[in-house]
C-alpha cells in the first residue's frame, strides 16, 4: 500500500488514478481480513500494531523496495501481486477455517490487481523506446524481490515442518516460487522484455525453468530490517497511526455520548 | 489498550429471501460507524443487498470443552430419526 501511495499523486490519467485508489483500498481490506482472522486467536489489534512498530511482528519484505518510476506501479501489479496470488491460492485450502474464508475473499479480488499491473507493462513496453527502458528497469528491479515473496529455501524455512504438518501451509516455499516463475516467463516474453537472469532456461523435459541461485543474503537483510526502505516505512507507518490518535479518541468519546444519551 | 473501540460480527445477505451469513469481523466505535466499516470491507463489488453487524461480546457460544456434555442429549434419542422406525413391506410415501 505505502508503495502504492508513492504514485497515487502522480497518477498519468483520471482512470490510472481511480484503479490505483481501488486496488490501494482493496489492499487496505486484506490487512484488515488478516488482522480479523489474528483476533479470532485471541490477540487485539492494538497489540498487533504495537508488535508491528516495535519491531517484534515481521512484515512482507517486498514492501521495502521503493518505487521510483510510474512503471513500477506496472511490475508491482504484475509481479508482487502475481506472486502473492500463487501463494494465497494456495493458502485458500489452508486448515483453519476463519484464514481460509479471508484467502478464497482476497484471492477473488487479487486477479483484479495483476491485470492492472500487466497493462501498464503492456502500455510501457509497446510505448516510446523510453517507456520500455522503464519497463525494463522496473522489472530488473522486481524480479529477484518478487521471488523472494515465497520465503526461503525449504532446507531454511525455520516455521516449514509444523506448518506442513498443521496443514496451515499447503506447498512449500520452493514449489510456489517454481509455479511462480513457470507462469510468469511466457507473459514476459510477451512483452519484449528479458528477465534479468543469464541462466534462465526452460528445462524441457521438466516444463519447468531453472535459474541462478538466489541472492540470499540480500533477502536476509531486508527481513532483518535493513532494506532500502525499511527504516521509511515503519517510520511512515507510526506517524499515521499517532497523528490521527484524535480521530479515535473523538470517535470513542461520540460513541459513549450516544450510547449513554436518553433521547 | 486502545480504549472505546469494539470489534462487531458481520452477516450479509446476499439477495433478498437469503439467509444472512457470516463473513468475518470488522472493528467500530458506534454502530453506525460498525455498518459503514462493515460495507466498505465486506461488500465492495455488489456482495450483498443487506448488512447485519453484531458487537463480538453479545454472542453466546458453548465453551469447546463443553461442546461434547452439552449436545449429548441430542445423541441417544435415536427415535427422533425416521430410520428407527420400521415400515411394513409394500406401504409406501412414508
Ligand atoms: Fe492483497
Ligand atoms: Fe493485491
Amino acid at each position: 500500500m505505502q508503495p502504492e501511495g508513492n504514485w497515487l499523486l502522480r497518477a498519468p490519467s483520471l482512470r490510472a488514478k481511480q484503479v490505483l485508489l481501488a486496488k490501494i483500498q482493496d489492499e487496505a481490506g486484506h490487512g484488515l481480513y488478516l488482522y480479523s482472522v489474528a483476533e479470532t486467536l485471541g490477540i487485539s489489534r492494538a497489540e498487533m500494531v504495537e508488535q508491528l512498530h516495535n519491531q517484534e511482528a515481521k512484515y512482507s519484505s517486498i514492501f521495502n523496495y521503493p518505487t521510483l518510476t510510474w512503471a513500477d506501479m506496472g511490475a508491482v501489479g504484475w509481479l508482487v501481486d502475481g506472486a502473492a496470488i500463487v501463494n494465497q491460492v494456495s493458502l485458500q485450502r489452508t486448515s483453519y477455517g476463519p484464514y481460509s474464508r479471508g484467502m478464497v475473499r482476497i484471492c477473488k479480488e487479487e486477479s483484479f490487481h495483476q491485470r492492472q499491473g500487466y497493462e501498464i507493462m503492456v502500455q510501457m513496453a509497446f510505448g516510446t523506446p523510453e517507456q520500455k527502458e522503464m519497463a525494463q528497469d522496473a522489472l530488473n528491479r522486481f524480479w529477484e524481490p518478487a521471488l523472494m515473496m515465497f520465503g526461503p529455501h525449504d532446507a531454511d524455512s525455520v516455521h516449514k515442518n509444523q506448518s506442513m504438518d498443521w496443514k496451515i501451509k499447503r506447498e512449500s516455499n520452493d514449489h510456489l516460487r517454481q509455479r511462480f516463475i513457470d507462469r510468469t516467463v511466457p507473459q514476459a516474453e510477451y512483452l519484449g522484455l528479458t528477465i534479468p537472469d543469464v541462466n534462465l532456461k526452460l528445462d524441457p523435459s521438466t516444463g519447468s525453468y531453472t535459474h541462478s541461485p538466489f541472492n540470499w543474503d540480500e533477502f536476509w537483510n531486508v527481513v532483518n530490517g535493513n532494506g532500502p526502505c525499511n527504516q521509511e516505512r515503519l517510520d511512515h507507518h507510526k506517524k499515521a497511526h499517532y497523528d490521527n490518535a484524535w480521530v479515535r479518541e473523538a470517535a470513542a468519546a461520540y460513541a459513549e455520548k450516544v450510547e449513554t444519551s436518553v433521547a | 489498550m486502545e480504549s472505546g473501540v469494539k470489534v462487531w460480527e458481520v452477516f450479509v445477505q446476499k439477495k433478498s429471501g437469503l439467509p444472512f451469513k457470516h463473513v468475518g469481523s470488522c472493528h467500530g466505535y458506534d454502530k453506525k460507524m460498525a455498518i459503514q466499516n462493515a460495507r466498505d470491507l465486506y461488500t465492495r463489488r455488489g456482495e450483498g443487498r443487506e448488512l447485519w453487524v453484531v458487537e463480538s461480546n453479545a454472542i453466546v457460544s458453548v465453551p469447546l470443552d463443553e461442546a461434547d456434555a452439552f449436545f449429548d442429549p441430542g445423541e441417544d434419542k435415536i427415535y427422533r430419526h425416521a430410520t428407527f422406525y420400521k415400515i411394513p413391506e409394500g406401504v409406501n410415501h412414508l
